[in-house]
């Protein structure tokens, strides 16, 4: 049989995966990145009534250098873009960014010169949150989901490979524009 | 005022009959919206009619304090530097000559009567169809002292677009006309640092004029684009 079953009583067994993803997720700090409006309901969702705090983001670091997650909230211009890629390259690894907002995630109301339109024009993304501003809890769901991906995220080989995969995938995509069928 | 006013009340509007402004002189026709022009498309943008007017000078007297204040000015400084005088809707409005301006500011500030001491701030228009005067900087000042408003307008045609900084007078003018000069391309002279300040350093363009484009990019959605609004109703 397996390994499990010759293991003394009070010995539990895992996966190097399963023990980092967990506590990676667990302990996910942010950095400070509130730009604009949806700034103010970062905020609030660190304040008590709805309380990041539970889910682990306990401190917003100031330096980039403590962080783990940059949680773009608000609109990036033209001329804070090279402050938002500085500030992501100064995070250490892992690291992972939210794009919290439609300004973020895709230029929001703002379709003119001044504004990226999504910052993942600058920065890769893992998980956007839409919304004008996205309520606290839309943003605790962000988180949420974002933890189930941290999770379940690969180590070592396995990691080169799903890169390797996911870059394949991404090469034979069909453009946005060109996709068919159900337009969901 | 011998009355004790209580603290914090908006500028004075002198009450009763104040004049009103002149005959209005109109700069530009604009025809349609967002990118329609003249079709009878049932966006209605296309056949909107707007004229752009300016407010003619106001014949004195003026009404309130706006009478003492013009008078003063005009001693101070002579006749010729005030191009008009308007007062529409219980405000002044003073039209200067550029070369002059910083003379009126520094009576403004200075002059007991008249102590506008607080500088609101200055922006920058663009009537790109009135020729010779195509920039606008229009200064708006504030007396604590008196409990007034007043603004001061001064033009330059495109081909020059120099107009005099105010920094001298009014130190917290230096971020608006740097603003203003980002914004509109009018040069401030003897401004200590006139570099751009909302705009990344090397943005061509003065992006708030009427022909600078708005810039926005089609929204891509599976299967189809929306063009940004000032394109999208465009039929050719």
């Amino acid at each position: 049989m397996g390994v499990e079953d010759k293991v003394p009583a009070g010995v539990l067994l895992s996966t190097v995966e399963g023990l980092f993803g967990y506590m990676r997720k667990a302990s996910l700090w942010p950095a400070t990145f509130g730009l604009a409006c949806c700034a103010i309901e970062m905020m609030t969702t660190g304040a008590p009534r709805y309380d990041a705090a539970r889910f682990g983001m306990e401190v917003f670091r100031a330096s980039p250098r403590q962080a783990d997650l940059m949680i773009v909230a608000g609109r990036v211009s033209q001329k804070m873009a090279p402050v938002l890629r500085q500030i992501y390259d100064q995070m250490p690894n892992p690291k992972w960014v939210l794009a919290m907002g439609v300004c973020a995630s895709s230029g929001g109301m703002f379709n003119n010169y001044a504004i990226v339109q999504g910052v993942d024009h600058v920065v890769p993304v893992d998980m956007y949150l839409p919304g004008c501003p996205p309520r606290p809890e839309m943003l605790l769901d962000a988180f949420l989901k974002l933890h189930e991906d941290i999770k379940a995220g690969k180590l070592g080989s396995n990691r080169t490979a799903l890169e390797a995969e996911q870059e394949q995938t991404a090469l034979e995509a069909a453009p946005t524009l060109e996709m068919k069928g159900l337009l969901r | 005022m011998s009355e004790h006013q209580p603290e914090n009340l908006p500028a004075s509007v002198p009450g009763g009959d104040i004049a009103q402004p002149g005959t209005p002189e109109v700069v530009e026709r604009r025809e349609g919206m967002f990118g329609v022009r003249g079709t009878g498309d049932t966006s209605g943008f296309g056949r909107l009619r707007r004229d752009v007017e300016f407010p003619g000078a106001s014949a004195k007297p003026y009404g309130g304090w706006f009478d003492e204040v013009a008078e003063r000015v005009e001693n101070l400084i002579g006749d010729d530097a005030i191009e008009k005088v308007v007062v529409d809707r219980g405000e002044i409005t003073l039209h200067v000559k550029r070369e002059r301006l910083v003379d009126v500011c520094r009576h403004l500030r200075d002059d007991a009567a008249l102590r506008f001491e607080f500088f609101s701030g200055v922006s920058g228009v663009h009537y790109p169809s009135d020729e010779g005067r195509e920039l606008h900087a229009v200064y708006h000042l504030l007396s604590i002292t008196h409990n007034r408003r007043i603004r001061v307008e001064v033009s330059a045609p495109d081909a020059d677009p120099h107009i005099p900084s105010v920094v001298g007078v009014y130190p917290a003018a230096d971020w608006h006309e740097r603003e203003t000069w980002d914004f509109f391309g009018i040069v401030f002279d003897g401004h200590p640092a006139l570099t751009r300040i909302q705009m990344p350093d090397d943005w061509p363009g003065h992006p708030q004029r009427k022909d600078y484009p708005l810039g926005g990019i089609d929204v891509e959605y599976k299967g189809a684009t929306i063009p940004p609004p000032d394109t999208r109703r465009s039929y050719n």
